[in-house]
């Protein structure tokens, strides 16, 4: 498989202008602005690249909805502010290649006629921040941002926004209202970014990974882009894997690429004395997999929703028997409770709720009703509040009892082996 | 504490934030990390300082203050010991690494030590899952921590 994204990572010094050019770093960029800009949408377009963010939303269809008529600038946010636990891919990205995303933001506002750039940056990141800033300020000396840039009249700036610490801004509404100097509460939808964004303009929010896959798009053309992964899902995905394996770490993998597999030869396998018993394949928000389901999946979009599950942010976290499912799920809700931003009661309620009774659960202090109570505050928060965050606590209640309900039913009874081994 | 005007090189700074955005109000958070760089940590008379400065309501600056975690409130800690307590850090085994602080520092969760040396905080995911456990101190990242590790760690930070 060539790789799209991960290629220069091994290289000494791959953050440096210096080496992203040697490598042929900004040629694409060249290249787009010899283009109309509907041609660039159009080839992100047929190349089929999806949102790497979590939600998949196809980028080229993203850009091609933002109205060019209305007399308002129009914005590119970069999604950076990575907090969906179990990923650090964007991390890598920013402090192993940040070029490759910065030239890809340049192409997206050319493709979108964005004036201005903003780079909305997790506040907790300390090398990847300053790396992106180095790596901004490589690109303006260079000419590939600020004014007429590579000499051809079109100018856009580019900037690094620096979070504060709140995972809710992750999602896109949330961020614009971060970045216009609010607290981070998503909006209501529609209107979508793309018509009324930031600063009440049209505004496309792309993730960074999304944005670092556009240069090899534009350089190689979308024919070549397909060529890698599967018909629905093209192109190549990162994995970041976590728990007991032998090798966790970022993985660029073609899309298709058998999950079992991935892991015997790829990550290693378990650790020893370890057992395989679960994985969540895109990010802690996602339904689980058993062991049996990862025996049978392929890493895209459509085989793991067949199971149930979505690829979300690549975020893989493997689980291994001597994990008690009550105890990892309590340890979610406390993430979901703590991060919900209170604005929707279903969710505010909901995900402390939730919580509360896994903790009695978690400790034995809970009646056999509490699983029947769990799910139905799952049911009753998804769907009905302004942004998905509800439901990203509601999914793993589903799956986790959904699967491994015998756990739950332990923890009910008091008798669970799991938790007194381990714990 | 006393915050009546900033000094020049954050104004120099706050006054290139400012051409950065449509709205002064945009520049809130950037000259927030301005104003902590500069007073230690965000007291009212900062905020007040930060709602003038953009013209916003001091208000609107507390608000938002509060609604993110990274800000300092009050007088921080030389050394903010941040530990990941996240399902794949607590998977490999962040408890162990969390009670060890305790235990080493004193302090609980939440706390500072009474020289204010050092504050224990947990915290959700940091994007090291692969690295787990993981923590920050300060600014920094620390990662694949051991008991060892960490004890090495606070020997070198009480030299
Ligand atoms: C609670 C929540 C947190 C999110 N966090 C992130 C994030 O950290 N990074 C990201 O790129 N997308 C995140 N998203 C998804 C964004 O809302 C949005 O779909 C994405 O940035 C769009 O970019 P893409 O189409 O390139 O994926 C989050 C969504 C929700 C509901
Ligand atoms: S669903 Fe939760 S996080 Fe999202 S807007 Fe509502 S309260 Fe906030
Ligand atoms: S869970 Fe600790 S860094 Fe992600």
């Amino acid at each position: 498989m060539e790789r799209v994204l991960t290629k220069n990572f091994e290289l000494p010094e791959s953050h440096t202008l210096q080496v992203y050019e040697k490598t042929g770093g900004y040629a694409a960029l060249k290249k787009a602005l010899g283009m109309q800009p509907n041609q660039i949408i159009d080839e992100v377009k047929n190349a089929g690249l999806r949102g790497r963010g979590g939600a998949g939303f196809p980028a080229g269809m993203k850009w091609s909805f933002v109205p060019q008529n209305t007399g308002k600038p129009v914005y590119l946010a970069v999604n950076a502010d990575e907090g969906e636990p179990g990923t650090f891919k964007d991390r890598a990205i920013l402090e192993k290649d940040p070029h490759r995303m910065i030239e890809g933001v340049m192409i997206a506002s050319y493709a979108i006629k964005a004036k201005t750039a903003y780079i909305y940056i997790r506040g907790e990141f300390d090398l990847s921040y300053h790396r992106l800033e180095a790596a901004v300020k490589e690109a303006y000396a260079k000419g590939y941002a600020g004014k007429n840039i590579l000499g051809s009249g079109y100018d856009c700036d580019l900037y690094v926004h620096r979070g504060a610490g709140a995972y809710i801004c992750g999602e896109e509404t949330a961020l614009l209202n971060s970045l216009e100097g609010n607290r981070g509460y998503p909006r209501i939808k529609p209107p979508f970014p793309a018509v009324e964004g930031l600063f009440k303009s049209p505004t496309v929010v792309n993730n960074v990974e999304t944005l670092a896959a556009v240069p090899y798009i534009i350089e190689n053309g979308a024919a070549a882009y397909k060529k890698i992964g599967t018909e629905k899902s093209p192109g190549t995905k990162l994995f970041s894997v976590s728990g007991p394996v032998m090798r966790p770490g970022i993985y660029e993998v073609e899309m298709g690429y058998p999950m079992r597999k991935f892991l015997h030869e790829d990550v290693g396998w378990m650790r020893p004395g370890k057992i395989l018993k679960a994985v969540v394949p895109g990010g802690s928000s996602m339904p689980v997999l058993t062991a049996q389901e990862v025996e049978e999946v392929n890493l895209d979009y459509e085989s793991i929703a067949s199971k149930g599950s979505l690829l979300g942010s690549g975020g893989m976290i493997v689980i291994d028997d001597s994990v008690c499912m009550v105890w990892a799920l309590e340890n979610l809700a406390h993430f979901y409770s703590h991060e919900s931003c209170g604005q929707c009661s279903p969710c505010r309620e909901g995900t402390g709720w939730s919580y509360k009774v896994l903790r009695r659960m978690l400790h034995g202090e809970s009646k056999k009703e509490d699983i029947e109570l769990l799910l139905d505050i799952g049911q009753k928060m998804a769907g009905k509040t302004i942004c998905v965050l509800a439901d990203s606590l509601s999914m793993p209640i589903a799956s986790y009892i959904g699967k491994f309900r015998d756990e739950f039913e332990a923890h009910v009874r008091g008798d669970c082996q799991r938790c007194r081994k381990v714990h | 504490m006393k915050a009546e005007r900033f000094s020049e090189a954050s104004e120099r700074e706050i006054v290139e934030l400012l051409t950065r955005y449509p709205t002064k109000q945009a520049a809130l958070l950037p000259v927030l990390w301005v104003a902590e760089r500069e007073f230690g940590y965000i007291a009212p008379e900062v905020m007040e300082l930060v709602a003038k400065r953009l013209d916003v309501s001091p208000a609107h600056v507390y608000g938002v203050v509060t609604f993110y975690t990274m800000y300092q409130k009050e007088p921080p800690a030389q050394f903010h010991i941040q530990v990941c307590q996240t399902l794949p850090c607590a998977m490999m085994g962040c408890d162990k690494i969390i009670e060890h602080l305790k235990n080493k520092l004193g302090i609980k969760a939440g706390e500072k030590t009474k020289d204010g040396r050092f504050k224990l905080s947990t915290v959700e995911c940091l994007a090291s899952c692969g690295t787990a456990p993981a923590m920050r101190v300060n600014e920094t990242y620390y990662e694949n921590l051991t008991e060892a590790e960490v004890d090495r760690l606070i020997e070198g930070f009480n030299k």
